[in-house]
């Protein structure tokens, strides 16, 4: 039975840690399957984490921080949008660029507004998301399997931990099931087909951006709001690079990226229970090996050891119509 | 791919548009120093009277720019093969191994200029070996190098953690470094070269790996364009048809191009290690390798672009914490912002001031040529 509720306790907290990753993930599938390659994710989803903070902080309502976090991250999905999408610039070194840009400013500003060493002020009561109880948790969880099953791991968690899972469903109904997404997609395989159709490749590839802009709104939040309590510098700490291989390890699918995202974040789960403890069969882990596991399993499937990843055709190519 | 805009005149496409889209790069800096409550002026001159008011400063300064003109030389090589390598972070700090296993061995029983160069090869060495997965994945298994080499990046800090606190920490000790090297260890500093400018060095960590960089530079301009590899390089970055068209092997240049690529990032690693700390420290290349993806943009990914390019992010480092001092608003953070817009303004937006510069060329080129028509006639 211990040994149950230690897979429990290592199940929620997967949950937990994924949620991140699913938004951002899912942002990252918007984009590219549009055609614009975006590593800016972790710069992205670490502005509205930061936006999330400081204006929840300031105005004690966790929905103006949210709002105020997507609004941010859209502004910095359009910033790469216009540099590679209308400037037809580099992608890659657009979304380094966002990255560093938002590195450096959250911690200069954050500095200069609050003064508490990067962090912004800590958050309590309607100032931050509140987890969500379902109804009878507390009288079924007594009941053997099923009771901790609903109790601990169903029930319990964040408003945005709901809307996270529920985003895989509607993501996958967006992108194959609705005109919006056949053309995305085709934009990202073939812009000079969708072009001939006489749709505008710009205008889609722009509104692809602004739902990656959200989704990472989303993800900050998260963050800063709902995982702890207000924004602490670099607090995404290479989630977005993480969710970036968890697309890539999804092979760009949305079903798959929810596992994906699940995947990495057991892996930080384990990594962060076991921190010294041996594993069972295998034996003392050395952290850092679960910590890099994501990347390596990423950079073998790259290799195309377990499956192939095959991206979308005109990722990366910035859309020139004379031709 | 064909270039959709006019051609201007060589002063003002290698001079010119980088010029403009740094100002503007700094004047968007300006205004989160106005955000901040302070006068960006006054920052301004914090910062160059920091970087190079007195000889330790400059020392200082130069001691950064000899980091930089490493890595801006590993990102320059890549791109003038197609290739964005975005792991020379990673590989500078696996080429730290490499210096450290030379120093470690050596240390006590030989002067500097038997280690040194032990050093370099080692270090060279080791950024490379790092740098070769990424290449041979891209070339044999089609996987993209920019994903891989961030991945890269990523295991490598992982993998020196493990290897800084388990395997080369001294025993008995608590900090995640190795021992103190002695003096075979110990870069001489440049203090010599300051002094013919009448400049006292001061503590400034300025050593001879600066005139190593100087070489190196030099030798990756012979490399890029005094060589017939070079110039399969350089084709295969202009189009990789044409290349493969001509019987140049992709998987080759590929595979060689990344190793140099990080072989020059590992060499990076020689100057903090041998140079200021003298051992090897967690963490060690603090970001110099994106700083060099900053300076091959704004150096056009050419050595005599780099180098000044590199003095410049040396100036903005030392000057940079000289403005922590002076306004305590603004953190040495302030550099990575500067970092980042000017990668945002030379790097993803180069053309967004193109169309209107190439207007006005285009207008004073009608200008004069109906002002000489009117002379005619």
């Amino acid at each position: 039975m211990d040994f149950f509720h230690t897979i429990i306790a290592l199940l929620e907290s997967t949950i937990r840690v994924s949620v991140p990753l699913i938004f951002a993930a899912l942002a990252g599938l918007y984009t590219e399957r549009a055609g614009v390659f975006d590593i800016g994710l972790e710069g992205k989803m670490l502005g509205a984490a930061f936006a999330a903070g400081a204006v929840a902080g300031i105005t004690g309502s966790v929905w103006a921080g949210l709002i105020v976090a997507i609004i941010i991250s859209v502004l910095l999905s359009l910033v790469h949008g216009y540099a590679s999408i209308t400037q037809r610039g580099n992608q890659i070194v657009s979304g380094v660029a966002i990255n560093f840009v938002v590195a450096g400013s959250t911690v200069i500003l954050g500095e200069a507004w609050f003064r508490q060493g990067g962090r912004t002020p800590a958050l309590s009561g309607d100032a931050r998301f509140q987890t969500i109880t379902f109804p009878f948790a507390d009288s079924i969880r007594e009941i053997p399997f099923i009771g901790p099953i609903y109790a601990d791991l169903l029930s319990g968690h964040f408003l945005l931990t709901y809307l996270a899972f529920a985003l895989v469903p509607i993501s996958w109904w967006v992108l194959y099931r609705t005109r919006f997404g056949l053309r995305l997609r085709a934009v990202g395989e073939n812009p000079g087909a969708v072009d001939t159709a006489g749709i505008s490749v710009i205008w889609l590839r722009y509104r692809a951006v602004i739902c990656c802009g959200i989704l990472c709104g989303f993800a900050g939040a998260y963050l800063s709001l709902a995982m702890s309590a207000g924004f602490v510098k670099g607090m995404t700490a290479g989630k977005g690079y993480i969710a970036l291989a968890a697309l890539i390890f999804a092979k760009w699918r949305p079903f798959n990226i929810m596992l994906a995202c699940l995947l990495f974040g057991f892996l930080d789960a384990l990594a962060i229970r076991l921190q010294g403890n041996p594993l069972p069969l295998i034996g003392q882990v050395p952290v850092q090996l679960m910590q890099a596991l994501p990347y390596i399993l990423t950079v073998i499937l790259l290799a195309g050891f377990i499956g192939k990843a095959i991206p979308p055709k005109a990722g990366g190519v910035p859309y020139v119509k004379e031709r | 791919m064909s270039n959709p805009y006019a051609k201007l005149p060589n002063w003002a496409e290698y001079g010119l548009i980088p010029f403009v889209n740094l100002v503007v790069a700094f004047l968007v800096a300006g205004l989160v120093v106005l955000l901040v409550g302070e006068n960006p002026l006054d920052a301004a001159y914090h910062m160059v009277n920091g970087a190079f008011g007195r000889g330790e400063y400059i020392g200082f300064t130069l001691y950064y720019a000899t980091t930089f003109i490493f890595t801006g030389l590993s990102v320059a090589v890549a791109f003038h093969a197609g290739l964005f390598n975005i792991g020379s972070e990673g590989q500078a700090y696996i080429g730290g191994i490499g210096v450290t296993l030379a120093c470690l061995w050596l240390d006590r029983t030989m002067p500097w200029f038997v280690v040194f160069p032990l050093a370099i090869i080692g270090s060279a060495a080791f950024g490379a070996l790092w740098a070769f997965l990424p290449g041979w994945l891209q070339a044999k298994r089609g996987s993209h190098i920019v994903i891989t080499t961030i991945m890269f990046n990523f295991i490598a800090s992982s993998l020196m953690v493990y290897l800084l606190t388990r395997v080369l920490k001294p025993l008995g000790s608590m900090a995640p470094q190795t021992r103190t090297f002695e003096a075979g260890g110990q870069l001489p500093k440049l203090d010599w070269l300051l002094s013919i400018f009448g400049l006292d060095i001061g503590n400034a960590p300025f050593n001879i790996s600066f005139l190593l960089a100087l070489l190196v530079a030099f030798g990756v301009w012979t490399l890029i364009w005094r060589t017939r590899f070079g110039y399969e390089l350089r084709t295969m970055g202009h189009s990789p048809s044409a290349a493969r068209y001509a019987g140049i092997s992709e998987t080759r240049i590929t595979i060689i191009v990344m190793m140099i690529s990080g072989g020059l990032a590992g060499m990076m690693a020689l100057n903090p290690i041998m140079g200021e700390q003298f051992r090897m420290q967690l963490d060690f290349v603090q970001g110099a390798g994106f700083v060099g993806i900053a300076v091959a943009l704004m150096g056009r990914s050419h050595p005599a672009g780099i180098i000044p390019a590199a003095i410049l992010f040396g100036m903005l480092y030392q000057g940079g914490a000289e403005i922590a001092f002076e306004m305590p608003a603004i953190s040495r953070d302030m550099i990575v912002i500067i970092q980042g817009l000017v990668i945002l303004f030379a790097g993803a937006l180069e053309n967004m001031f193109r169309p209107a510069i190439s207007r006005f060329f285009a207008g004073l080129g009608q200008r004069s040529a109906t002002a000489a028509q009117t002379k005619g006639a």
